[in-house]
């Protein structure tokens, strides 16, 4: 095709167009010439819940429930109304900071077949775009958002030390009675409905990851405070109709979970804004980490 | 003069005149066959297996059995991948058939007008007419009954046959299942004494050969008959895209896990139609494995995985000595996580710390 001018300053004109129009939707911190809209944020007022924490617990050398803590949101929590979708994805996919999920989903659907590793390079962009702090929830963040839709790890409850396959059996049946059947076709945005904190789609047929490693810890005897524990930061906490580990590279739960249990049918995440300081969110925008 | 050669051929050949002889079974009239009593039993679905004496109360007698033919989809894993299906009884496997050797076998096949395929039946446990596929074969809206004598003992395939190209692909589409013939007075351990089970499961394992859109997704055919051409040029390629037990990833997982008590004697009978497995239960082992699934052969003891060939049926006797969830695997472990070939028991009972205990739990790792 020979080079015409005409139409060529023609479609220039018209990008600037559509990029001045649609300015006003953008987040206000980005900066011009971004493409990026800010996600539809929610805000919770702060508050405390009690929390079963992630991870697995020993007390006197035995497996026990998880301890269930009075955990504090002390700061109002900007959290995205919405999984980011599969269009989201895209355009950090297009600049070449993110690796291509590896399910192709329309546009208004939530992005699936993504890492933790993934999800923290969208941060990653997302940030440097909009010149806000993006990052993933942490477990307890996600949970308190998660309101009445928040049911964490299928529990065995404590262990018989005399007979540990109680815990396993009653953990088995427990999860079998449960009766959920694999549903893995992602759904349009909203499908699952809104929460009573205004969050769509939580614990719908994508789980979530979090910022939240995996852990062991042992557990005193109030059953409450921790003795000692070890992290494994190779495997996060995942969350959405159970709270499951998986390893960051993971990108299909079905094949990335153990040996029994069920599998999250897609893995998916949505993003906490970070409150910033003037002066970092000015240093950002100059292009300062 | 007689060469060491001659000798060696000659002598075997008298020994295997004398073994057949001593084989050939007596060839009863149709008379003294229409004289024996019948029995007429009602299948189950697998993995569970009709009520059966494990020795025989008295003479032989005529064992009926009736299976119709459906042709319907189904279902083979969570992501709803569907198989245009082709069943015997409406199960994949077929269900499992038990007698008692003597007896005779009459099965009688249907195959009703909705259907859209001729099928018919091949046992391995026959002898003659392929197995009884030459005498079965049946259009939609025919019947047929076959009768054979169950003059071996074991676990025996059977799957359609219905000629050339439609062999394998009838098969891989779910068309098999397995009988027992056991021997008149039961079955018995590497020394000869009498052993039992209190439980029977029976595990039909198969490969599944679905074919891919552009996009890579499982594709979705209308009938059976739509699908060929594509699931051939898949089959071609010898690499399943699922392998399960009991016709579907996961179906004897969750509330359909297999149940057992610790104490109780299980016998798992598993078959293959078309390509080698090796059973495998995680946590636990074959007491008694009777790996080519022939009864008139000692079983093999302790096995930790066993290998059941291509167009067999095997079977291993266990009992379960702790309480817990166990994994029944074929144990190459890429077919049985990622293609599905998983099973679960779950195993009520007291736990045996002498067998098994945690000396201690995981923790950090002590320092000097």
């Amino acid at each position: 095709m020979s080079f015409n001018p005409i139409v060529a300053l023609g479609s220039v004109a018209a990008a600037a167009l559509i990029v001045m129009g649609a300015t006003s939707a953008f987040d206000r911190f980005s900066s011009a010439g971004s493409f990026v809209a800010s996600p539809e944020l929610v805000t919770l007022a702060p508050g405390s819940f009690d929390h079963p924490q992630p991870g697995e617990f020993l007390g006197k050398g035995h497996p026990v429930a998880a301890p269930r803590i009075l955990t504090t949101i002390s700061a109002p929590l900007k959290i995205m109304k919405y999984q980011v979708s599969a269009a989201e994805y895209g355009r950090c996919v297009t600049a070449g900071r993110c690796k291509a999920a590896d399910t192709l989903d329309s546009d208004n659907f939530p992005v699936t077949g993504v890492s933790h590793i993934d999800a923290e390079a969208y941060s990653a962009w997302l940030s440097a775009q909009t010149g806000a702090t993006w990052r993933l929830p942490t477990d307890a963040e996600w949970a308190y958002a998660a309101g009445e839709r928040f049911r964490g790890d299928i529990e065995g409850g404590t262990d018989d030390p005399n007979n540990p396959a109680l815990r396993w059996l009653a953990q088995y049946r427990t999860e079998a009675a449960l009766g959920r059947k694999s549903d893995p076709e992602p759904r349009v945005k909203e499908a699952f409905g809104v929460n009573s904190k205004g969050l769509a789609d939580v614990a719908g047929n994508v789980w979530e990851w979090t910022s939240t490693c995996y852990v062991h810890a042992t557990i005193a005897a109030d059953g409450i405070s921790t003795l000692s524990s070890i992290d494994n930061c190779g495997v996060h906490v995942v969350e959405g109709f159970h709270r499951t580990y998986m390893s960051n590279f993971i990108r299909d739960g079905k094949s990335g979970g153990c040996a029994v249990g069920t599998p999250p049918d897609n893995l998916g995440f949505r993003l906490v804004r970070e409150r910033l300081n003037v002066v970092r969110a000015a240093l950002r925008r100059l292009g300062f980490a | 003069m007689l060469t060491r050669r001659e000798a060696l051929l000659g002598s075997v050949l008298t020994a295997a005149a004398v073994a057949t002889i001593g084989a050939m079974p007596a060839a009863a009239s149709a008379k003294e066959v229409a004289g024996l009593p019948r029995e007429r039993i009602t299948l189950v679905a697998p993995p569970f297996v009709h009520a059966h004496d494990q020795v025989a109360k008295d003479g032989p007698k005529v064992v009926e059995f009736t299976m119709t033919i459906e042709e319907k989809p189904v279902v083979i894993d969570a992501d709803g991948t569907q198989l245009n299906a082709m069943t015997y009884n409406g199960s994949i496997p077929g269900p499992l058939m038990v007698v008692h050797e003597g007896d005779y076998l009459e099965l009688t096949l249907i195959n009703p007008d909705t259907n859209t395929l001729a099928h018919n039946i091949d046992f391995h446990a026959a002898t003659g007419a392929l197995g009884g596929g030459a005498l079965t074969l049946v259009n939609p809206g025919e019947q047929a009954t076959l009768r054979f004598k169950a003059t071996r003992t074991g676990t025996f395939v059977y799957h359609c046959a219905p000629g050339g190209p439609m062999i394998p692909w009838h098969v891989v589409s779910g068309m098999s299942g397995a009988v027992m013939v056991l021997p008149r007075d039961g079955l018995r351990d590497d020394k000869g004494r009498p052993i039992r089970y209190d439980r029977i499961y029976y595990i039909g394992e198969n490969d599944f050969y679905v074919p891919r859109d552009e996009q890579g997704k499982f594709k979705k055919y209308e009938t059976a008959g739509d699908n060929y051409d594509d699931t051939v040029k898949v089959m071609r390629g010898l690499i399943p895209t699922h392998v399960v037990f009991n016709g579907k990833a996961g179906s004897l997982t969750g509330e359909n896990a297999m149940k057992a008590k610790v104490g109780e004697t299980v016998l798992i009978v598993h078959s293959q139609a078309n390509r080698d497995t090796r059973p495998h239960l995680i946590g636990g082992h074959g007491d008694y494995v009777w790996e080519q699934g022939k009864f008139a052969n000692p079983p093999a003891k302790d096995l930790e995985t066993w290998f059941i060939r291509g167009g067999s049926a095997g079977s291993a006797l266990y009992t379960f000595l702790q309480p817990g969830v166990y994994a029944y695997v074929n144990h190459n472990l890429i077919e049985a996580v990622e293609l599905g070939a998983t099973a679960h028991f779950m195993v009520d009972g007291t736990w045996n710390d002498d067998l098994m205990t945690q000396v201690e739990a995981p923790r950090a790792i002590a320092t000097q």
